[in-house]
This record gives C-alpha cells, sequence and structure tokens, in this order.
C-alpha cells in the first residue's frame, strides 16, 4: 500500500453518531485489524521525514510537512498504552481531520498497514464490550463483524480529542521543566 | 448594484466618522475656538446624516438632523463649545454609534428603549437650539484667533512684555500729534513697565527746530492685548513713523502653537502669519511692497524681508514654514489612502510565505549545484522575495496612536467618575505593529489605564497633602526594540506597597512566610488570579478579576508584561510584544540531528567555548567578559538523545534586559522563515514559539526565547541574591 490515495473529504466531519454511516477503512496496527470511518479521512500518505518534537508524550511522535502546512503525527499503539510502533515498508499515515471546537485540524496517524475500504452495515456492528478489551472504552465506537471476524471500530475523533492531547503534552512539558529546572 | 455591500461601507464610514468626531470633541475641550475642530465635527454628522438618508434610514436622520442643527449654530458662532454643550455632544455621539450598532446587527425599527434614549438627547439638544440671545458671548470671530487668556507663565517675569520701538518722525508735532498722549493712550491698554527716551536724534541746540520731534523711545510693555491693538494705539502717526513691535517671550511660544493649530489649508507664508496674529495687515503690506522692491532687484521670500523689517521674530517665522510645508505634505498623503479587506491582505502574506520557502529550496540546489550564473540569480531572486516580504509585512503594521487616542475618551470618563484629575500625556504615537495585535493590545492597556486611575492616582486631596500636584498624570509610551515592540503605562500614583503585597500574598498562601523574593517578583505577584490589595471594590476594580486576563491575554500574544514601582512616586507597567508575526528572520543552528531556529533579532553574538569556565561547583553561568551569563544547554533542555560534541558553541540571545546562553553542537547560519503556528496540541511545550519548514522540505523548532530566558533568570537571581546573603555554599 505505498500509493498515495486520496479520499472525498467533501462531506462535513460527524463528531459523533460516526454509525449511520457504511464505509470503513480497515489498517493493522500491532497486529490487530482496526476500522474507522472515511468520512474523516482526508489522505494516506508514506511514512517519512518526521521531525521530532521534544519534551512531548511518547505517542506524539513528531511533526512533517504536508505540503507547506506542518502536521502533527500520532503513534495510535503508544496512544493505546502499548509499545511504540516499527517502522516497516508498509507503514503508513493516515491523515484525518479532528473537529476541535469550531475549527478542524489535521493530525497524522501512523498505522503498520493500510487494508480496504468496506462497508459495514449497522446490523453487523455489535455494541462495546464492557471489559476485554485492551484500550480504553470512550475509544471504542463498536465492534464490526467482518468474514465472521471481529474488528474494532474506532471512534476516532475520542481517540485524537485535541483537548486531552494537548492537556497530556502541557502535563508532560510542566514536568519535564521542573525536573530541568 | 448591491445595496448591501454599500450598506456595509455606509456602516465603516460612518462609525470613522463618529471616531473623528469623538475626537474632535474632546481636543474641543481645551480649544474651544478651534474652527478645524468645529467643522470637524460638523462635516462628520452632516455627512452621516446625509448618507443615512439614502437609505430611508429615519431613526438616523432625524437624530443626527438636530445635532447637525445645533453644530451649524456653533460654526456660525451663534452657540460657545462650553462644557455641557460637549456632554450633551458626546453623548449624543455614543448614541448615534449605538444606532449604526443596531444596524449593523440587521437594522430595522430600534428597540423602545433606543427610541426613547433617542427622545430624551434631542430634547437636550433642542435646549441648545432655542437659546438664541442668551449665548452671545465668546463670539467666533473669523481672522482673529484669541490670545487671551492663553499665555503660559503667569508670574511677572521681566520677559513677559512686549517690546515696542517708535522713533517719530520729524513732522509728528506739525501734524498736531503729541507723542505723548499715544503714550498715554498705550497705557490705557496695559502697563508701561519701563521706557527709554532716545535723545541722540536731537542735534545740537543752535540747529534744532522746535516744531520737529527727534525722539525715539524703547518701551517695554506689559498687557494681554494683541499686536492689532498695540498697533492701532499709533494709527495717526503710522506713516511718519518707524514702529516696531515685538511680542513677548511668552507670547512666541503662543504665536508658535497657534501656527501649529491654523486650520489645514494652503495658505502662504504672510496669510500664515497674518492668522496667528504676529503680523498685522498693514505690516504684510508692507512688507510685500517691500519684497516686490522697485522690481530691479530679485524677489526675496517674504518670510526673509519680515524678519529683516523686525516684523516678525524668525522662530515664528520658522513655524510658519514649517507648518507650510507639513500642510502641503499631508494633503498630498492624504488622498492616497485606499481601503483594504484585510482577508485580501492575509492571503497575500501567505503568498508570500510559500514564496519565501520555495525559494529556499531553490537556493539549496543551487548551492548543491554549484554553477555561477544559476547562484548569482537566485541570489538577486532572494533579495527581491526580502524586500517583498517587507513590503507586505508592513501593509499591516498600523500606528498604536490610533489606540492611544481612543484613551483620551476613558481617561476623560473615569476621571469624572473617580472625581480625579487626571492627565494623559501619549507619546511613540507613531510606533507600528501589526494590525492584529492592535486589536487584541487594546482590552489589557484599558484595564491598565483603569487599573492606574482607581488604584495608583491618588485623589487631590493625598496628592496635595504629600506634595504632588493636585493633577495626576498617566502616560502612554511606545518604542521599538530589538525585534520588540515595548509599551509603557506610567503613572504618578501611589506607586506600589510591597508589604501589602506581600502579606496579601502570604495569607492566601502563594507564598509561604520565609522567602527571599526580589521586588520585580514580588511586584509580578499581583497577577495571580483573584488577588487584590484593595480595601475597597469598585465597579471599576478591586475585584481581582483584572490582572490576570490581562497577563493571559498579553501572554496569548507571545509578549511578556512585567511592573516597577517607587512607593510614593509611580508605578510604570511595561508591556513588551514580538513585532513580526508571520516571517522572520532566523539564525540555525543544529543539536544533535535536531534542527533548531533562533529568531535573529534576538541573537546578540556566538561563542565558541571548549572548555567550560564555571563559576564554582555546578553553577551554570560562565563569565562573559566581566558579565554573569547564565546558559543552557538545548541538548538538555530538550532531551536530544546522543552524547555532547566536544566543540560546542554557544549563542547568546536577548530578550529584553536579560541574556541567556544557549548551548548548541553547529551554528548552520541565516534563513528566512515563515513561522507556522503551533497549533492547541503544541501550544504548552516550553521554549517552542513555532514551526518552520527548511528549503530541504524538513520542519525545524523556533525557538521561545522568551519561556528561556525566564527559567534561567530566576535562576540567575537566585545565584546573586544568594551571594549576596552569603549562602554560598548552599546547592541551588
Amino acid at each position: 500500500m505505498n500509493a498515495i490515495a486520496q479520499i472525498n473529504k467533501s462531506l462535513p466531519v460527524a463528531a459523533a453518531g460516526q454509525l449511520d454511516q457504511q464505509q470503513y477503512l480497515t489498517f493493522m496496527l500491532s497486529g490487530e485489524t482496526y476500522a474507522m470511518g472515511i468520512l474523516a479521512i482526508k489522505e494516506i500518505i508514506e511514512y517519512g521525514n518526521l521531525t521530532e518534537v521534544p519534551r512531548m508524550p511518547d505517542f506524539i511522535r513528531g511533526v512533517i510537512n504536508l505540503r507547506g502546512a506542518v502536521v502533527p503525527v500520532i503513534d495510535l499503539a503508544a496512544r493505546f498504552g502499548k509499545s511504540a510502533t516499527d517502522l516497516t515498508r508498509r507503514t503508513c499515515i493516515v491523515i484525518i481531520e479532528v473537529a476541535n471546537g469550531e475549527d478542524a485540524q489535521d493530525v497524522g496517524v501512523m498505522v503498520d498497514a493500510v487494508n480496504e475500504v468496506l462497508e459495514i452495515s449497522a446490523g453487523e456492528i455489535e455494541p462495546v464490550p464492557s471489559f476485554g478489551a485492551n484500550i480504553r472504552a470512550e475509544f471504542i465506537d463498536g465492534m464490526g463483524k467482518i468474514n465472521g471476524k471481529f474488528v474494532i471500530i474506532l471512534n476516532i475523533h475520542q481517540v485524537l480529542s485535541v483537548e486531552e492531547m494537548s492537556t497530556l503534552a502541557g502535563v508532560n512539558g510542566n514536568n519535564a521543566e521542573s525536573a530541568a529546572a | 448594484m448591491n445595496i448591501d455591500e454599500i450598506l456595509h461601507t455606509f456602516i465603516a464610514e460612518s462609525r470613522e466618522l463618529l471616531q473623528d468626531m469623538e475626537d474632535a470633541l474632546l481636543r474641543i475641550e481645551q480649544s474651544p475656538t478651534d474652527e478645524e475642530l468645529i467643522n470637524a465635527i460638523f462635516r462628520a454628522a452632516h455627512t452621516i446624516k446625509g448618507s443615512a438618508g439614502l437609505f430611508g434610514l429615519d431613526y438616523i436622520v432625524s437624530f443626527t438632523h438636530v445635532a447637525e442643527s445645533v453644530l451649524d449654530r456653533v460654526r456660525n458662532g451663534e452657540l460657545h463649545m462650553a462644557g455641557e454643550l460637549v456632554a450633551v455632544l458626546l453623548s449624543s455621539c455614543d448614541h448615534l454609534a449605538l444606532l449604526i450598532e443596531h444596524l449593523a446587527s440587521g437594522g430595522g425599527e430600534p428597540a423602545a428603549e433606543i427610541q426613547e434614549k433617542s427622545a430624551a438627547l434631542i430634547a437636550a439638544l433642542h435646549v441648545y437650539l432655542d437659546e438664541g440671545a442668551a449665548q452671545t458671548t465668546g463670539v467666533v470671530v473669523q481672522a482673529e484667533l484669541s490670545l487671551h487668556g492663553s499665555s503660559e507663565g503667569g508670574g511677572e517675569v521681566e520677559t513677559d512684555l512686549w517690546h515696542i520701538s517708535l522713533r517719530f518722525g520729524l513732522d509728528v508735532l506739525r501734524n498736531g500729534m503729541d507723542p505723548l498722549s499715544f503714550l498715554r493712550y498705550l497705557g490705557t491698554l496695559g502697563e508701561i513697565q519701563h521706557i527709554v527716551t532716545l535723545l541722540n536724534d536731537i542735534p545740537a541746540t543752535e540747529l534744532m527746530d522746535p516744531e520737529s520731534c527727534y525722539l525715539g523711545f524703547e518701551i517695554s510693555f506689559k498687557s494681554d492685548a494683541d499686536k492689532a491693538s498695540i498697533e492701532g494705539v499709533f494709527e495717526f502717526v503710522r506713516e511718519d513713523c518707524l514702529i516696531c513691535i515685538l511680542p513677548p517671550r511668552s507670547k512666541i511660544s503662543d504665536y508658535l502653537r497657534l501656527i501649529a493649530e491654523l486650520p489645514e489649508e494652503n495658505l502662504r507664508i504672510g496669510e500664515i502669519l497674518l492668522r496667528c496674529g504676529t503680523l498685522t495687515q498693514a505690516e504684510l503690506d508692507a512688507a510685500l511692497l517691500l519684497q516686490h522692491g522697485d522690481g530691479s532687484e530679485p524677489v526675496r521670500p517674504l518670510g526673509e524681508v519680515l524678519v529683516d523689517a523686525k516684523m516678525v521674530q524668525s522662530p515664528v517665522l520658522e513655524a510658519a514654514l514649517g507648518k507650510q510645508k507639513l500642510v502641503k505634505e499631508h494633503k498630498s498623503s492624504e488622498a492616497n489612502l485606499i481601503r483594504v479587506d484585510a482577508d485580501k491582505l492575509d492571503e497575500l502574506i501567505n503568498l508570500v510565505g510559500e514564496l519565501i520557502i520555495a525559494g529556499a529550496g531553490t537556493n539549496l540546489i543551487a548551492q548543491r549545484v554549484g554553477e555561477a550564473d544559476l547562484l548569482e540569480s537566485t541570489a538577486t531572486l532572494s533579495s527581491l522575495v526580502e524586500e517583498v516580504r517587507d513590503s507586505a509585512l508592513k501593509l499591516r503594521m498600523v500606528q498604536i496612536g490610533g489606540t492611544f487616542n481612543r484613551f483620551q475618551r476613558v481617561v476623560r470618563d473615569v476621571g469624572r467618575e473617580l472625581g480625579k484629575d487626571i492627565e494623559l500625556v501619549i507619546s511613540g504615537a507613531e510606533t507600528e505593529l501589526d494590525k492584529t495585535v492592535v486589536e487584541k493590545i487594546g482590552d489589557p492597556l484599558t484595564h491598565l489605564v483603569r487599573n492606574s486611575m482607581d488604584h495608583g492616582i491618588e485623589s487631590a486631596e493625598t496628592r496635595l497633602a504629600n506634595g504632588k500636584s493636585a493633577k495626576g498624570t498617566l502616560k502612554l509610551n511606545a518604542y521599538h526594540d530589538a525585534g520588540s515592540i515595548v509599551i509603557e503605562v506610567c503613572d504618578d500614583g501611589g506607586g506600589l506597597n510591597k508589604q501589602r503585597i506581600l502579606n496579601k500574598a502570604i495569607e492566601r498562601g502563594l507564598v509561604s512566610e520565609v522567602n527571599n523574593l526580589s521586588d520585580r517578583e514580588i511586584y509580578n505577584l499581583i497577577f495571580e488570579a483573584g488577588f487584590s490589595t484593595a480595601e475597597a471594590v469598585s465597579n471599576l476594580s478591586g475585584r481581582g478579576v483584572g490582572m490576570d486576563v490581562v497577563k493571559r491575554n498579553i501572554t496569548a500574544l507571545r509578549g511578556t508584561v512585567n511592573l516597577d514601582s517607587i512607593e510614593g512616586q509611580g508605578t510604570r507597567v511595561t508591556i513588551r510584544l514580538p513585532l513580526t508575526l508571520a516571517i522572520i528572520d532566523g539564525f540555525l543552528v543544529g543539536v544533535g540531528s535536531s534542527v533548531y531556529v533562533i529568531p535573529l533579532d534576538m541573537v546578540v553574538e556566538c561563542i565558541e567555548r571548549t572548555a567550560w569556565e564555571n563559576a564554582g561547583g555546578d553553577g551554570r553561568y560562565i563569565n562573559l567578559r566581566g558579565e554573569v551569563l547564565p546558559y543552557l544547554r538545548l541538548r538538555e533542555h530538550f532531551e536530544v538523545a546522543g552524547a555532547s560534541a566536544r566543540r560546542e558553541y554557544v549563542v547568546v540571545v536577548r530578550h529584553g534586559e536579560n541574556k541567556v546562553g544557549l548551548v548548541v553542537d553547529r551554528l548552520l547560519g541565516e534563513f528566512q522563515t515563515v513561522i507556522k503556528p503551533l497549533g492547541r496540541v503544541f501550544n504548552k511545550i516550553g521554549g517552542i514559539g513555532g514551526f518552520t519548514i527548511l528549503g530541504s522540505g524538513e520542519v525545524a523548532l523556533i525557538l521561545d526565547v522568551p519561556s528561556l530566558v525566564r527559567p534561567a533568570v530566576n535562576f540567575e537571581t537566585k545565584v546573586q541574591t544568594a551571594a549576596a546573603s552569603g549562602l554560598t555554599d548552599q546547592r541551588i
């Protein structure tokens, strides 16, 4: 999956109620398959040219230059509390437009590999299990059934909540500052 | 034809006109007979009425009509601009602004309360319309700018006198005139302080003709009359005698001031001097005759002639010449303004930013290819791009004078409310800053001004009791300094009481009882939320919500704010803001494999250090030619992986009066960069002020020097205070 694919972003981003839509992008993360709604996805690009930003929590890997705009790149695996993603030939960055109050911000998400775009009807989506999934419950929108197997559908807006990330970044920064001072 | 668009223009223009009107009304209190101001106010009302009529906005038209009628009466000299009238007009101006805002937010018939207010103000204005004969005092006469009651210096100063030089002609006595009677008449206009009779013209007794007059007088004359009246005393003998009237020293400054206040028309020198009262019509005619002479000599400039003939003092003449030039310049610059949509400007600046990045990329490639022609061409391109960048950024620069002038109104109103007499002194109004900064600095400044007026400047009685003048002074000052703009708010009030602040802070648990805070740190405690040492809460201040909001707003603009105070004498708040927001000259440095950009105007020098000179133990400071320079290892600060290089460089940066050394591995040269904002995710990192994109396409981090300087400075003051208190063996 080394091609650069642009997905139509003419539809406005929905903060909640993602389950009404039908198409999902499936991708690999730490050996498991996940899915996210395509409405928020702007493009998928190769991994490369990442500039690290100091004193950031682990899941913020750095920033990249996307045609003149500076876009932060998040490591989803690290965000879910797992170990950091290894870089392989198939590693990609998925650029997602995250609603942030009134304005939207582009955020890049590092994934191990990108699979296909599938249609999952609402009937094939099971509600979130109360425990058993090893990521936070609010990050999951539901469990989709694909070919008899379950795929975790992510609530990408919660995962990439800018509020939460900036708070975490601030805490990290302050800790580091008081340690160094 | 789009009515909506035109309506927008009308609203924007009306806002501007109302602002002009308010400014003029504030100034007219100081000079009630100033023609130009009265005209400006009238014009503003008249234009608004006319344009409102075009749109059929009856509620605006009817209101403005009454105001216009009153102003017309003032213009014709039937009404005098007294304090009351000014107050009513100011309220009318405010009400008009309200009506315009109502229109801007949708229009339609205004709410009942607005209509009531209109009616009330119209009634108040009508009072002035109906007052006919009662207000004939203070008539404004066209050609005479009255000097009465406007001299500076109230005391009996020796030089505060007119000097009249009289040389009576030979035939004066024969014509039936008596010099003495003139002098007596002169005495009715004022007081002859000193008179010297000049007798050297009197020939020897044998040759003297008893019917001829050989007398001359030099008179020092104290009077409040103007030159024309004094000259009028000698009306009958003017043809026969040499009369020279020189204004007293204080009057010269009056003349100078008058010349400055003359309306902005293209006047000729003679007219200017005539208007300000330095010349009388007769003198002007005589001088013009002299100037053109017998036609054989070249025509000298009128000014020269006047000074030579001692009709005019040279400082006054120079002022008049200066004014003439100024008027010409203003005329030419006034006509060249054009309204531009702010969005279009922003777009332009974005494009310029992209152009710079693309240019940097081309430069890199050219250097790699190494061909001389290409290098030269890209160098020319770069310098042109730099010039375009500078021009584009200047487009967004606005003078801070506009914001400062708004405070005249604030000071006036708040002064009234508090019953304090406070004067606002503005300097540095021409200092320019970016439009967005100007807009956002308004609120914090307003709060600081109100604070100074409420808490800083004491009541008139307290001031007099302390030996200060009853009138308080509030100064607003702005100037550029090393890539920042500095705004100062100074008052000559009571200053900050350190002990009270400290006590309040201890009470609130902000600091422990035992501490060694520097003065500055104590003052800066008042920026903490909820802090106030005011005993009483007024609706202006005292609740303790203001200062921390001020600090937050200023920090949001990437600025800093500091307080300085001398108890009993006054307080000064210094706000420092970065000048340019979008594009800066940067200095690239490398640490490990990362590249950082330091704003070039904050860089003072670069030093190479292989061995470290520590002033003791772990002390993180070096000796820079005798100066204590705290330093920061960027590698440690940003937790960059890898070992330190053997050879390191120290880049000395400056923010305000504080300097810090930043230790880096490599120096990579100057570079023009476009600042990309951090965004909310990265907003909270200390030390990083923005991103930028290098020519190679990589992202580099721009250092936020103020936040780097701060902890280092705190460290430095700790070192100094520790050393001062003899605690040098303590680990800091």
